[in-house]
């Protein structure tokens, strides 16, 4: 079936239109077990991903539920739902075409269930709780093609575990179900293949014309760009100038603050008025979904955006892309340049703005990386067992299931192929007792085996809270923020309840490009009023904070190693020299730490480059090491490069310090106490169940559900220390906030050649990191030292007498 | 053994790092606000049920205060049980484990307003307990002196070079004592709360539990606001 059948072919030959050559290769691989499909934005990938549907349902002889697609973004699914029904409707083609979401309604879901439509737009949640169901078999009854959209993302996701482990149950109910997975440019498309295809099945890739070399620069701007900070407010004039020049900018950002201050300060210079608008995540939906009609329309020079445009909503007149701040990694930053210009075949133009002087280094770095087309990515490791652990709880809400054939289903999924039954069969144990230290618990009491070994439900109510915790996003807990008397007024977005909670009265933040003043909180709603003034409190929420991959870190080490840096503009330039005479350069195969005084304290900088995540738990080892010690230490902070400490003692002799198995002995027992340890703890209980963010009652605010991870790890930690959620913990632990895999790959780089420098004084490159935020206070014999002496001076002020010891 | 060592009504007392207080003189150790089986109380109320490790881990400190002082006397000062039905569900072993705590010493119970009623356990149970010149009860009351007392659950912070710092703390003055809570999980009132500005005379002192122990003036409104 290679060539296209009566309505298509018309349909096609009507608007003078031709098949692209992969769409041509998508239907003639209709049959094909998988199909992986790697094309640009604008390159008609998602119609490719339909024509073997069309083609088939256009005969009309197909009755319930024909093609399931799953997209990351509800957005997206809606979006598709109108792009396909134009089409479907011109043709006059008998197909039913329906998306549901969560924001669906609930009538039209139940009738979703009862008379599935032929085409179900949906995301991997919905996805997930519709195979909940007991009538799951009748709903996917007759299903044949599962379209995958943006798969490279829901991939670096744990949806995309669930999404996989949910494909495994619908292939044991459809075993003649296709796939096809929609990629934008990956680094190991082969490995995404083998993650998308089911079993041994093979899934072929097909390549789409990558369209002509991007066009990146970075950009000139009059001003060198600071020492620290991320705010690039420098650029302000020649980013104005740009989107002048151009038809629609859109300006990235790596965080929601940084993109809200930036925004505030692009419009206090916009002396024109030009049409720039704001959108991130925080953001209420309605203001987002304005932005969006907004920008479809045509009406908008620049928006001012995150992540939260990464994907998706296909907008043709974008004809520049900005990003502000170091990419952190590349492959980003090229699917970023490729939201510029969807329109085939013609280049997309984007420009970089570091933040600070060594940002200048990180762009020169990740634009050499992306003109070489060296795409980063870390390499997927197993597939994690908490979604296992949901996915358990959701196939014992189907119905009673048998434990080996459900092992055969799930090992299916790529990313769980060498699971082992003794694994699964602890993770089976957890789901049925909550694990030794919680066994004399009946909330967790969840799952029986039957007289004829089924595993079923132990009480069927149960099913309704498991669906509604159904899940693996962890959205940070956010407070809806309201102007104040205006009665049932709009939202103007979100924030995190941690800084909501560091406001008092009276402080004024940035929230959707206004200064807004706190005035109160009220029934999980912060009011604020309007605030005239021109100098916000900076808001501090947080958004997402990558870490610069582990290539752009080597490219940059080897950048710094070079004799002299002529493309570099001549502040960063002297910087880099100064930073060579004064002490030395990083090395790719050594690490360089810097002892130094600096105003009556001790400092140490550690030279790392194993990104911020890692440099932060480095920081939390090395002080617990040196408060072992003795060497008192008081804090430290991190960066994408570095770690600088202080203390009260000075450090001579550093390698000891950086001792690989005392490193390792730190992360089992000094981390697992750690805050960051409990965090990720919390992530993966909440996705196996162990802790409900929902219940029928009302959903748990942020402190409570905070208040008992933390005291359930607490106590599996001193009385279950051997937990499966412990090990999961652990596991977790070697990537994303703790990110101890990054230290492991330092110090196999480095292989224990440790050079410590002592210098007169502050060094330039570590001269930035005085200036960072995020400092970590460290806990112990420093800070009794400085309580003691606080304690002096206190009780002299105050005329009393000094403490007396007991000592006995 | 480290503490802060002053004198009330003419008695030497140490304030512990733990939180309990020592009285040397009468061989005699007192503790206050215990909590004990708050995690199974939150469970009868129907709130998200914790593992009721936290009275282990309380009743693991106290033996170890016991140990080494070796006190003959215990005075637990009130609101030893989250209420009265959680002395009645502890659990058998932890019943034991007091049981024992109490073997060959004298142990007294002063009621708290959690735990008003008799407790099914060894021990004296009263409402106040006079050990001349001092005077052990759970609330303090105003006009008193040589006056030890609990409820409040006070907490001190202190901002330290740029880190600020929070701990549980004793409040001393001439007349009274005002103990930290003991047990695990325990919220607390600032110091700076007009409650216990109110009942402390404006010279008296916070000492702060941990590690070890610091004893700072008690920080009030004013000097909260101050930044050293």
């Amino acid at each position: 079936m290679c060539v296209l059948t009566a309505p298509l072919a018309t349909w096609f030959s009507a608007r003078n239109w031709q098949l692209h050559p992969h769409q041509a290769e998508m239907l003639a691989r209709a049959d094909d077990p998988a199909t992986l499909l790697i094309a640009p934005t604008g390159g008609g990938k998602t119609l490719a991903g339909f024509l073997p549907t069309l083609a088939d349902l256009a005969t009309g002889d197909h009755t319930g539920l024909h093609t399931l697609y799953i997209s990351p973004l509800k957005a997206l699914a809606a979006d598709i739902r109108r792009n396909l029904t134009t089409p479907v409707t011109d043709m006059g083609l008998p197909i039913r075409i329906e998306d549901r979401t969560v924001d669906t309604s609930s009538h039209t879901k139940r009738r979703q269930r009862a008379d599935p439509p032929h085409i179900l737009l949906t995301t991997p949640e919905s996805l997930a709780l519709l195979t909940s169901y007991e009538d799951a078999p009748r709903i996917f009854a007759g299903l044949k093609r599962v379209v995958i959209d943006e798969v490279h993302a829901l991939a670096e996701s744990k949806r995309g575990d669930q999404l996989m482990l949910a494909l495994t149950r619908l292939q044991a109910l459809c075993p003649e179900m296709r796939r096809v997975g929609l990629s934008a440019t990956v680094e190991d498309p082969p490995a995404l293949a083998r993650y998308m295809a089911h079993g041994n099945s093979p899934c072929a890739i097909l390549m789409a014309d990558p369209g002509p070399e991007p066009d990146i620069a970075m950009l000139e701007t009059t001003e060198p760009p600071p020492w620290a900070g991320g705010g690039a407010a420098y650029a302000i004039p020649a980013v104005l100038d740009q989107v002048r020049q151009h038809k629609t900018t859109l300006i990235f950002h790596n965080t929601r603050a940084q993109a809200e201050i930036f925004f505030h300060n692009l419009w206090l210079a916009n002396d024109e008025a030009l049409p720039i608008a704001i959108h991130h995540g925080s953001l209420d939906r309605v203001q987002r979904e304005r932005v969006e009609a907004a920008m479809v329309r045509g009406d908008l020079r620049a928006v001012v955006c995150t992540g939260s445009l990464d994907l998706g909503l296909d907008w043709g007149d974008v004809d520049l892309v900005i990003q502000v701040g170091a990419p952190k990694n590349v492959k980003r930053l090229v699917q970023r340049i490729g939201r510029a210009n969807h329109r085939y075949n013609a280049p997309s133009k984007a420009l970089l703005v570091p933040a600070n002087r060594f940002e200048v280094v990180e762009c020169r770095a990740a634009l050499e990386a992306a003109r070489a087309r060296d795409l980063d990515g870390e390499p997927r490791g197993p597939g994690p067992r908490d979604v296992l652990c949901q996915h358990i709880l959701i196939r014992a809400c189907a119905g009673p299931f048998d434990a080996a054939a459900l092992f055969a289903e799930v090992t299916g999924a790529g990313a769980y192929a060498a699971l082992t039954r003794a694994d699964f069969d602890a993770c089976l144990e957890f789901c049925a007792t909550g694990g030794y230290a919680l066994r004399a618990y009946d909330q967790w009491q969840r799952l029986q085996q039957r007289a004829n070994s089924l595993w079923q439900l132990r009480d069927p109510r149960s099913a309704r809270i498991i669906r509604m915790n159904i899940g693996t996003i962890q959205d940070t807990d956010t407070l809806k923020v309201r102007l104040r008397r205006t009665r049932g007024g709009k939202p103007l977005g979100e924030i995190e309840e941690g800084f909501a909670a560091t406001l008092t009265p009276g402080d004024t933040f940035l929230i959707g490009g206004q200064i807004v003043r706190f005035e109160s909180l009220r029934e999980m709603v912060v009011e604020v009023s309007r605030d005239p003034g021109r100098k916000p409190k900076i808001a501090t929420y947080m958004g997402t904070k990558f870490a610069t991959s582990t290539q752009l870190s080597e490219r940059i080490l080897q950048m710094l190693g070079a004799p002299d840096w002529p493309d570099l503009p001549d502040p960063v330039r002297d910087w880099l020299h100064l930073q060579r005479q004064v002490s030395q350069m990083p090395e790719p195969d050594s690490l360089l730490i810097e002892s130094f005084a600096h105003e009556a304290r001790e400092h140490l900088c550690i030279y790392g480059f194993a990104g911020r995540n890692a440099m932060q738990t480095l920081g939390l080892l090395v002080t617990k090491r040196m408060e072992e010690t003795g060497l008192a230490p008081l804090g430290f902070v991190a960066t994408d490069y570095a770690t600088l400490i202080w203390g009260l003692e000075p450090v001579t002799d550093a390698a000891p310090l950086l001792d690989p198995d005392a490193l390792r002995a730190g992360l089992e027992s000094w981390l697992m106490s750690n805050a960051v340890m409990k965090r990720t703890f919390r992530a993966s209980a909440t996705i196996a169940g162990l802790i409900q963010r929902n219940t029928p009652g009302a959903r748990k605010n942020g402190r409570q559900a905070t208040l008992s991870s933390d005291i359930l790890y607490d106590t599996l930690v001193k009385y279950d220390p051997g937990h499966l959620l412990l090990d999961i913990t652990r596991q977790e632990a070697m990537r994303g906030l703790v990110d101890f895999g990054r230290i492991e790959d330092m110090l196999a780089r480095i292989a224990r050649r440790v050079t410590l420098r002592r210098l007169a004084r502050v060094s330039p490159l570590a001269a930035p990191l005085f200036l960072e935020a995020g400092r970590m206070p460290v806990e112990g014999a420093a800070q009794e030292r400085l309580l003691a002496e606080e304690s002096a001076r206190l009780l002299a002020a105050a005329g009393l007498a000094p403490m007396r010891e007991i000592t006995r | 053994m480290d503490g802060y060592g002053f004198t009330l009504a003419g008695a030497a007392l140490t304030a512990l790092p733990s939180g309990a207080l020592y009285w040397e003189a009468r061989n005699l150790l007192c503790v206050s606000d215990l909590h004990l089986g708050k995690a199974l109380r939150r469970a009868r109320l129907g709130e998200p049920p914790l593992p009721p490790y936290e009275t282990r881990d309380t009743l693991t400190r106290l033996e170890s205060d016991l140990r080494r002082t070796g006190a003959a006397t215990v005075i637990c000062l009130g609101d030893s049980f989250d209420d009265s039905a959680a002395a009645a569900h502890l659990p058998d072993a932890e019943k034991l484990w007091i049981a024992k705590l109490q073997a060959g010493r004298r142990w007294v119970w002063i009621e708290g307003n959690h735990d008003p009623g008799p407790v099914d356990l060894g021990g004296a149970h009263m409402a106040e307990l006079p050990v001349p010149p001092l005077c052990f009860r759970h609330i303090a009351h105003a006009g008193q002196s040589g006056e030890i007392s609990g409820h409040y659950h006070p907490k001190v912070r202190l901002a330290l070079k740029g880190c600020g710092l929070s701990r549980p703390a004793f409040l001393i003055d001439s007349d009274r004592v005002i103990l930290p809570a003991f047990g695990t999980y325990t919220g607390g009132l600032w110091s700076d709360d007009p409650v216990l500005t109110g009942l402390m005379r404006p010279e008296a002192i916070a000492v702060l539990t941990g590690a070890m122990v610091h004893a700072v003036p008690m920080p009030r409104a004013e000097r909260s606001r101050q930044r050293p």
